[in-house]
């Protein structure tokens, strides 16, 4: 099939199973996708200036129909996202200055590269061992109250950020939050939104992660509302995106057919998993984007 | 808006089914009567074909929704 506005031969089938692949990841672990579908687009002959605003567009689509399936299901804590909104943007737009800054001194795409394999690899690595003593822990845990609920072994850095008193402070009862500053909110947003314009993509790898050890949210919540903030952060993207000619919105509807199914299906599958299970499941996916950016880099890009 | 409890799985695949006879259906109108006005703005006026491209994705995810889910709720109410 012919796309006019790329000018790329596409199979629309391809597509739309690209797209539900991705859509059920996005679904389950409130993750854009971008580490897989764009070096799928590009593999599949979507010329590169294309790939990556092309993608934007379509997980803006994805993630509005995955967030609202998740606050249907009571997961998206709109006071959180709401205080994130700030941080994202903020963020989002470093990050892309960042790269403006990059582009004219140091090779760019070397930077980049290790900087994402880097990150991706901690974070893989981290989410795993993390995931898998919780599993432990409620294993062989006592029979306490919390056993069966959504532990996180390595409690001590939400418990760090929560230590901060800069006012002011909010509560956050759908997360379980007594009280929290409003600024460790902010600077994990921040965080994420800066990866978001730095890397590329909705970031939900780093966000969702950060706002379970960082922020003490539960997983199902972070999930649902890491998705939220990816409308904003990708939704941002893709308009930039789009006025510089970076976008064929033909294909990202096409790939959105399959990928609104997937994310629907996706995210009513986090009902039937448990939040360290989710934690252990998302683990080797940073760790496939590390290996994917690797083989680019060591390729030369193509 | 939550989720009621007598959702069950049968409608769940029911909203699926509908959903995506929607999406087919709303994908073959925009090829047949905007694939060639979108390539022209997209080279005339970038801006335009931006705030277009946003609307566009937006309506199949949120608009197409909206509409299974409010058919699904009347052949709920049609079965009762």
């Amino acid at each position: 099939m012919y796309f006019p506005i790329s000018g790329a031969h596409l199979d629309p089938l391809v597509l739309v199973l690209l797209g539900f692949v991705v859509g059920v990841l996005g679904g389950f672990f409130g993750v854009g996708g971008s580490f897989l579908a764009g070096p799928a687009l590009f593999a599949l002959g979507v010329p590169f200036n294309f790939v990556v605003g092309t993608d934007l567009v379509h997980i803006v689509g994805k993630s509005v129909v995955a967030a609202r399936e998740h606050h249907m299901l009571g997961h998206v804590d709109l006071k959180l996202a709401a205080v994130m909104v700030i941080g994202t943007i903020v963020g989002s737009e470093t990050g892309v200055q960042a790269i403006e800054y990059l582009k004219r001194g140091a090779n760019v795409n070397l930077v980049v590269g290790i900087v994402s394999i880097v990150v991706f690899a901690l974070i893989g690595l981290f989410a795993g061992a993390e995931a898998w003593s919780a599993l432990r822990l409620n294993r062989t845990g006592e029979k306490d109250e919390s056993r069966g609920k959504d532990r996180v072994a390595f409690g001590f850095f939400a418990r760090a950020m929560k230590g901060i008193q800069l006012p002011p402070r909010i509560r956050l009862p759908l997360s379980g939050i007594k009280s929290i500053s409003v600024w460790s909110i902010i600077l994990v947003s921040v965080v994420g939104g800066l990866f978001s314009g730095f890397l590329g993509g909705g970031a939900g790898y780093i966000r969702m992660p950060c706002l379970v050890y960082l922020l003490g949210i539960p997983t199902h919540i972070a999930v649902g509302t890491d998705l939220f903030e990816i409308i904003i952060s990708a939704g941002y993207g893709s308009l930039r995106h789009a006025m510089n000619g970076n976008v064929d919105i033909l294909i990202a509807l096409v790939m959105h057919t399959g990928a609104a199914i997937g994310a629907q299906i996706g995210a009513n599958l986090t009902q039937h998993f448990s939040g360290p299970r989710i934690r252990l499941a998302f683990a080797p996916l940073p760790i496939l984007g590390a290996v994917l950016v690797a083989q680019k880099l060591l390729s030369g890009g193509h | 808006m939550k989720r009621s409890r007598d959702y069950s799985f049968t409608d769940f695949l029911l909203e699926l089914m509908l959903y995506g006879l929607f999406v087919a259906f709303y994908l073959f109108l925009v090829f047949h009567f905007l694939g060639d006005w979108l390539k022209s703005i997209f080279i005339e006026n970038r801006i335009v074909y931006a705030v277009v491209a946003v609307l566009l994705i937006l309506t199949q995810a949120v608009g197409l929704e909206r509409l299974t889910t409010g058919l699904l709720v009347l052949i709920r109410r049609l079965r009762k």
